[in-house]
């Protein structure tokens, strides 16, 4: 389960080689914003020695390669390809034709490197007005599509509006891009928070995007890794209800009930899904529910 | 009665110091200090040789010592600290005698029993009056504590204070009497206050730094022992004061009232102070602008000496009634046994400080360091010099991992039960080596170039040569 | 792979090795400087040789300075070195 999503730039050898150690659900090996085009070429090859070599267990993998309209994106997916990251990070995706270009490409490379067809996944990321438009589109047009993931900086300039840190600037497109993607039944990422010395910030941010149906958000300093893991996972308060309901469902069942309550309020099937839902996340986080499981 | 001399020349001849005999120093001023190149100078221009220096610590703004040592003014040393560039030439062999390093606890305590008797106190006083009342809270000088110098002036034959700030006759608030001091020179500068304390001890920014500080609370909360009444003591390194920050951060969500913090204190500590983390602080050391300000404005926040803070022969030292203390490594083997003296090449660049004393007398002692640095591994099969003997210490936490002393089974049960991750110190090795590759082991020197004495007097190790 | 033209690759910075390659005089030379020559002189200097072998490079000049990185890092900028100095296809 990805709730936190670290940026680290490619052609940095510190911070790649403790990856697997800065806590974050997944890395994004970033290949495109945060290299200069005359190390392109480096960034990729020490990108991939880090996949090849490092024991990088402890995290996913994600690497954003160049977008669609550069001369790098076919390099960066043949030399990384083979180490099988979790997604490629699909930078400036305005319509289902970028996401389409990329996926024939993953075929053709699958087949050479006589892989499983479709078993590479992509991530569009969404930071320009015309993707956001686009948002469903993208999300339903492949397979391969894991998640979408909103690019905050790149679209608000984009937009002409002013990047701001209550981000109202882009509440219509956060809403957009959640409803695009759960209407197409992928996952999605909030755009980082980009104050690195907010500590109180970040947890505002990282709360709104979790309230608005975000799956979880990204960030680009390793300090904010630990305080969107909190927010996205289950509170302590949120299992135990969710155990209650279960509970409460077990004994309606038992006693042959239909209809029940629990707490003053009717609980019914997406009540009951969520509970679920956050029951298997406390396990697969090893959060200990409670005991009367 | 008159102890005012006009020059550190006249105070060095009226003290009687004579070829053989032992010169002390202390180190407040840290790397900002004047007065030990001042007054070793005017020793060499007398013509005194042989002389044993025994400093709290030495930096490298001492490194004129070495010529002192070269031209026989100076044929031993003793320190609980010495910086890289200044260890680099004991390495390399600059002296025929090897430099005897102690703790902060044993020095005073060797002082005080006669195994290391001082005849001439020298101490450089932040603020002092005519009659040798003196302070390390006033003056544009200010280091604020002065607890390693006590215990030299209450037990020198001579003791001289250097001061760049003379008052009027009585100073109130001293540190150390005028009962113990026999001669008071006012100089132009004792030190540079730019060396002397750093305007704000910054937390790390390093995201591994944070990642361990982290850890290292969180251990701290699972240990058990943070509760009210709670004692904490932390170095001054960038993950050991992040520690503190995320420490603090419990405490105060959890509503924890400790009772004190020890130590070199530094700006964060004065923060939990007045946060109400603690009830006190005891003060052997200040690190910054903001420890200084505090000692002198917050009763809550009292000086102690050498003594107080870390001796083995006090019938109690503070370090007896401390709960957690955060230490620093360069290496630690899978004996726990640590090395805060050499660097990976063999060379000094530290000392034990307070490490030994405070991991000898804290119930939980933790090192936090991190898996690797550059690509040398932290783990190894046995530490170039041992600073502290791994019975001390309890726990290390790395970025990779939290390995608790076999010693003490219940901390590892507790940590387990906390979902912390534990791991055993050996698969730490090996997890740590199969990232960097297993280093060649480095080759001493033939010489034994410094002995590090235990706090309780036992040689605990030799340092060799290195060029 | 034939080196046509010098090139280099890699930073100074801490964990990171700094490589220079050009043309060489019939054979592979290869210096190495490390801040952890003593602990890993050696398993250095047999990485870049394995690098330059794989890559088929024979006649090269290699110096390497090394920073502390890990060797995952030093076999990507060699490597990077040498992709930059075999020249235009």
């Amino acid at each position: 389960m990805l709730r936190s999503l670290l940026f680290l730039p490619g052609n940095n050898p510190n911070m790649l080689i403790n990856a697997g150690t800065l806590g974050a659900d997944a890395v994004i090996f970033d290949l495109e914003d945060a290299v200069s085009p005359d190390e392109k070429d480096a960034a990729r090859i020490l990108v991939r020695n880090t996949m090849k070599y490092m024991n990088l267990e402890a995290c996913e993998v994600i690497v954003r390669i160049n977008s669609v309209d550069t001369s790098f994106w076919m390099e960066d997916i043949n030399a990384l390809l083979p180490y099988k990251p979790l997604v490629f990070l699909l930078p400036k995706t305005n319509c289902k034709d970028d996401v389409l270009k990329v996926c024939g490409y993953l075929s053709e490379c699958e087949k050479k490197l006589e892989a499983e067809e479709g078993t590479a996944f992509v991530m569009p990321l969404i930071e320009t007005a015309q993707g956001v438009e686009n948002a469903f589109d993208i999300a339903s047009c492949s397979k391969r599509i894991k998640a979408l993931f909103l690019g905050a900086e790149d679209l608000t300039a984009d937009l002409g509006s002013k990047r701001t840190k209550d981000g109202r600037e882009i509440e219509y497109a956060r809403s957009r891009l959640v409803v695009a993607a759960r209407a197409a039944g992928v996952d999605v990422f909030d755009t980082p928070f980009t104050d690195v010395n907010d500590d109180e910030g970040i947890l505002d941010d990282a709360l709104l995007a979790k309230n608005l149906g975000f799956s979880g958000k990204a960030s680009i300093s390793p300090r904010h890794v630990s305080a969107i893991n909190r927010v996205f996972s289950p509170s302590s308060e949120e299992i135990e209800y969710a155990y209650e309901v279960m509970m409460a469902i077990k004994e309606a069942k038992e006693q042959g009930k239909g209809a029940i309550a629990l707490r003053g309020k009717m609980i019914d099937a997406p009540i009951v899904q969520r509970a679920e839902k956050t029951i298997a996340m406390a396990k697969a986080l090893g959060i200990r529910g409670d005991e009367n499981e | 009665m008159n102890k005012l001399v006009t020059t550190i020349k006249e105070a060095v001849e009226l003290s009687g110091l004579k070829n053989g005999m032992t010169v002390s120093f202390h180190h407040h001023l840290r790397n900002g200090d004047y007065v030990l190149n001042m007054v070793m100078e005017e020793i060499a221009r007398l013509g005194i040789k042989d002389l044993t220096v025994n400093a709290s610590s030495l930096f490298d703004v001492h490194l004129p010592l070495i010529e002192h040592i070269k031209n026989g003014v100076v044929t031993n040393v003793s320190a609980d600290y010495i910086s890289g560039g200044l260890g680099r030439h004991f390495s390399c062999g600059v002296m025929e005698n090897p430099v005897s390093f102690r703790t902060h606890g044993g020095r005073p305590s060797d002082i005080i029993s006669g195994k290391t008797p001082i005849d001439v106190a020298f101490i450089a006083a932040p603020s002092c009056d005519p009659m040798g009342n003196c302070s390390g809270k006033y003056g544009k000088s200010a280091c604020g504590s002065l607890g390693y110098a006590m215990v030299d002036a209450m037990h020198a034959k001579k003791v001289v204070v250097i001061t760049d700030n003379l008052v009027k006759y009585p100073l109130a608030d001293w540190s150390i009497s005028e009962t113990n001091v026999d001669y008071v020179v006012s100089v132009e500068e004792i030190g540079d206050p730019k060396g002397i304390v750093s305007g704000t001890t910054k937390i790390t920014r390093d995201p591994v730094g944070l990642v361990m500080a982290s850890m290292a609370a969180k251990t701290i909360e699972a240990s058990g022992l943070l509760k009210d009444g709670f004692s904490f003591q932390t170095g001054a390194g960038g993950a050991s004061l992040a520690a503190a920050k995320f420490l603090k951060e419990i405490m105060l969500e959890k509503n924890i009232r400790g009772s004190f913090g020890l130590g070199g204190i530094t700006g964060y500590m004065v923060d939990m102070l007045n946060a109400g983390c603690f009830e006190k602080l005891l003060d052997v050391q200040c690190f910054d602008l903001s420890a200084v300000e505090s000692i002198k404005n917050n009763p809550n926040h009292m000086e102690i000496s050498a003594q107080h803070y870390a001796s083995p022969t006090a019938k109690s030292a503070v370090v007896d009634s401390l709960d957690v203390v955060i230490l620093g490594a360069t290496e630690i083997d899978t004996d726990f046994n640590v090395n805060v003296h050499t660097d990976s090449n063999g060379y000094i660049m530290g000392g034990s400080g307070g490490h030994s004393d405070t991991a000898a007398g804290a119930k939980l002692s933790m090192i936090i360091a991190p898996m690797f640095r550059a690509r040398l591994p932290i783990i190894t099969d046995r530490v170039n010099c041992i600073s502290t003997p791994g019975k001390d210490i309890d726990v290390l936490v790395t970025q990779g991992g939290i390995a608790v002393n076999p010693k003490n089974s219940e901390l590892k049960e507790r940590l387990v039960l906390s979902g912390l991750p534990v791991i055993s110190i050996e698969e730490l090795k090996e997890k740590t080596e199969r990232i960097t590759g297993k280093p060649e082991k480095i080759k001493k020197g033939d010489r034994v170039v410094a002995e590090v004495v235990g706090r309780n007097g036992e040689i605990l190790d030799e340092i060799y040569s290195v060029c | 792979m034939d080196i046509i033209k010098s090139a280099t690759a890699g930073t100074m910075e801490s964990s990171d090795a700094y490589v220079e390659i050009e043309p060489g005089n019939g054979k592979n030379e290869i210096s190495v400087e490390s801040v952890v020559w003593m602990q890993f002189g050696e398993k250095i200097r047999t990485a870049v040789e394995e690098v330059l072998n794989e890559l088929e490079v024979e006649n090269a000049k290699v110096r390497v300075v090394d920073r502390g990185a890990l060797e995952c890092v030093i076999r990507a900028r060699v490597e990077t070195a040498v992709l930059r100095g075999k020249g235009e296809k």
